[in-house]
């Protein structure tokens, strides 16, 4: 708040609202006009200081919003109208929620006079969006909105981050209806105090465990890349040798060249990592909730092990999985104290365990160790591609990645050394979450190389959004595993459905090369493994415009391993003939 | 098992809608449910009885303390406490049947509060074993409407549940 003695300002809901996201750091709002927030646009238009892109489909504002959130750390702002526009934008809300993902999303909203009375292009937003929010509101007094605001960003960004939704009915932002402006510079809520820090006591017992473990793994996820402690994290493992498994969200968290990093874990996960949990007799799990995708049954998980949980949300703990010993805090801040305690401890870990430990690990290690077949077919194999990319950006690019095998494979085969460089819709599974995720990377990180990881089927649900790469100039390349299949739908309908292909292939494919020129963009076709190298090299020479790199991989090629319904966590097939 | 959970939150629309919304969605269970203002009119007390076990009502307690508006939770099965429900059942009162009906009525410490040629409306409150134990009372009566509020509840003694 300025402390200026003038007079202040006054302005409409329109320009509070305005002014008030600049006041917050906000560079950019993605949306799409409508009926609701014409008076909003009118005020975007006259200010310069909020830039506002367009898209082609709300839900593709959503992910741009979401993913910057993904590679910064603060919340993305998404602006929608009513009705269509609103719900549009819920499947994004909703990805955003399942993976913890801070995001503001301001929904026009009709008159307040007519709501209730389904008008024209309404919808109860506030109720819609209840389920997948952190927190939502509804303004009902234009004086309120700078307040709702500062209220809505540190809901989001604070604890365990999340998306808002502030509905703001049409007359909150009439243009002749000014109301004196200040921003608040902090907000305090009686009802909402995240925890900021750790019970030490449970930190000095944690720390105990540990150092008594003969075969500790620590299991890290996604809070460990929004906590920011990917430092604190590999310092901790450094400091004792532990071997580090990752979940699908927590991937860059650790090092993933790092000989300590044993892959993810879960259903996907390295053989490596899934039989050194099942085996473990301590577990720390940061920042992880345990989901089903990385337990397996859970009356089955890790029979021998003692678990450590370390989460900043109370819920996640002990929710699927008891733990032994939970501790609510922040993980950088827990971490941070797990490491003042393990440097000034006595105590030392039992070497020789740890070294039969690492023995163990390293002959699991080497039986399966992320191969795959390359004898059973001619055709390019998909792993090969990520490999290859992984080759040719150095393992530095943004990867941004739609939902299916490839994102399997993205995550298996390219080894992210740094947090916040992998990006996708891991707990919501968001098909057509890639290419505006990788524009909204993009947009915010101009310099760097950004890469849409996706297959044929996920790139048509928000391929409308190529419009939106050409209007903004956002040079993205589109790396598409094309296998003709929905390939996830597929694996599954071989595995479990004795190969009926029930509406898994999709007919009538365009051809995605030519379609991308039609844009201005450049369009590649790769159908050998040997060209893929150059074309890929080739496509990330052009700076200045999107490259849809089309890539027709083995259409046969399942993910491996994967685990066995229903098993415990080393229950695994490792391919299409062995099982463990 | 029976728990009482008792919550303070944020007197504001919606709130009520967010925590029911939760039990819903994942599923617990509400057997009754009571919400007013407190003599604080920026808050609501809400009661809420429901069952599970220990897990359930722990997830139950996080998942309440984790939504905004959620200033306080406790549960008061944890520990000593009083709880009353009230009940208004409307008989039908005819013949020897009044004085019957007004005899139960008077065991039970409840109160005749409207009176027809035809029938009685009667009041009674209590925790919810005696509004049960009230209703089978009546057994021999017809019944014709009854209206129960769920139970609200304090801790005994020095305990409260206050900002």
């Amino acid at each position: 708040m300025s402390k200026s003695a003038q007079q202040p300002e006054m302005l409409s809901g329109g320009e509070m609202l305005c002014r008030a996201l600049h006041d917050e750091g906000v560079e950019y709002v993605y949306g799409y006009p409508g009926g609701s927030v014409l008076h909003i646009y009118d005020a975007l238009h006259q200010q310069s200081k909020i830039k506002h892109i367009l898209v082609r489909h709300e839900q593709a504002a959503t992910h741009m919003a979401d993913a910057y959130a993904r590679a910064t750390g603060k919340a993305g702002v998404v602006l929608v109208t009513s009705g269509p526009g609103a719900t549009n934008a819920i499947t994004g809300i909703a990805t955003a929620y399942m993976d913890s993902i801070p995001m503001v999303c301001i929904t026009g909203q009709v008159m307040s006079h007519l709501i209730g009375g389904d008008a024209f292009q309404e919808t109860d937003m506030v109720g819609l969006s209840r389920p997948v929010v952190k927190h939502n509101m509804q303004v009902k007094n234009p004086a309120d909105i700078p307040a709702m605001i500062k209220k809505a960003f540190y809901i989001a960004e604070s604890g365990r981050p999340g998306p808002v939704v502030i509905d703001i009915p049409k007359d909150m932002t009439m243009p002749n209806e000014k109301f004196p402006y200040a921003y608040p510079d902090r907000v305090k809520m009686r009802s909402y105090n995240p925890v900021k820090k750790g019970h030490s006591g449970q930190i000095r017992k944690a720390v105990n465990m540990i150092m008594q473990a003969k075969k500790p793994v620590v299991y890290a996820g996604g809070g460990v890349i929004l906590g920011k402690a990917s430092e604190q994290l590999t310092k901790f493992a450094k400091a004792l040798n532990l071997p580090v498994t990752n979940t699908l969200m927590g991937l860059g968290g650790f090092p993933g060249t790092d000989p300590q990093f044993i892959g993810m874990l879960g259903m996907h996960g390295s053989y490596e990592s899934n039989m050194a949990m099942h085996n473990a007799d301590v577990i720390v799990c940061i920042g992880a909730r345990l989901d089903d995708r990385c337990t397996n049954n859970t009356s089955k998980f890790c029979p021998d092990a003692k678990l450590i949980h370390i989460d900043i949300d109370p819920t996640s703990i002990s929710k699927t999985v008891m733990a032994d010993l939970p501790i609510v805090g922040p993980v950088r801040s827990v971490l941070t104290e797990m490491i003042e305690q393990i440097e000034q401890s006595s105590q030392s870990m039992d070497d020789e365990a740890i070294d039969q430990w690492w023995q163990q690990i390293e002959q699991w290690r080497a039986r399966h160790g992320g191969r795959y077949r390359t004898d059973d077919s001619e055709k390019m194999k998909p792993q090969y591609v990520i490999e290859t990319l992984h080759k040719v950006t150095q393992g530095d690019a943004y990867v941004c990645s739609d939902v299916g095998q490839h994102q399997m494979f993205a995550a298996q085969y390219y080894k992210f050394d740094k947090p916040n460089r992998w990006i996708n819709s891991g707990g919501l599974g968001t098909m057509g979450f890639g290419l505006p995720a990788a524009m909204g990377v993009q947009l915010n990180f101009p310099e760097d190389h950004v890469f849409c990881v996706t297959g044929e089927g996920s790139i048509q649900m928000n391929i409308q959004e190529l419009s939106t790469c050409k209007q903004y100039g956002l040079p993205v390349k589109i790396l598409c595993l094309n296998n003709g299949y929905l390939g996830m739908v597929r694996q599954w309908q071989d595995m479990n459905y004795e190969s009926r292909y029930s509406h898994s292939y999709l007919d009538s494919l365009p051809d995605f090369a030519k379609l991308a020129e039609s844009y201005g963009h450049v369009g590649i076709v790769v159908n050998k493994a040997e060209e893929l190298e150059d074309k890929l090299k080739e496509a990330m020479e052009i700076r200045d415009r999107v490259v849809f790199i089309d890539v027709r991989i083995d259409p046969e090629e399942h993910v491996y391993p994967m685990q066995v319904p229903n098993g415990s966590m080393c229950d695994m097939f490792l391919s299409k003939t062995e099982r463990t | 098992m029976r728990h009482i959970l008792s919550v303070l939150m944020e007197n504001e629309s919606g709130a009520l809608a967010r925590l029911v919304g939760l039990f819903a969605q994942r599923g617990y269970n509400i057997d009754s449910l009571n919400v007013a203002p407190t003599d604080d009119e920026s808050l609501s007390r809400l009661t809420l009885v429901t069952r599970g076990d220990e897990q359930v009502i722990e997830q139950i307690t996080k998942q309440l303390n984790k939504l905004v508006e959620v200033v306080k939770v406790v549960d008061l099965s944890d520990g000593e406490h009083v709880e009353r429900g009230l009940m208004l059942v409307k008989v039908r009162a005819t013949g020897a049947q009044r004085e019957e009906v007004k005899r139960s009525a008077d065991i039970f410490r409840a109160q005749i509060i409207d009176v027809s040629p035809l029938t009685y409306t009667i009041m009674v409150t209590g925790d919810e074993g005696k509004l049960d134990a009230f209703i089978e009372a009546l057994a021999g009566t017809t019944i014709l409407e009854v209206a129960r509020t769920g139970v609200s509840g304090v801790a005994r003694g020095d305990k409260v549940l206050s900002l």
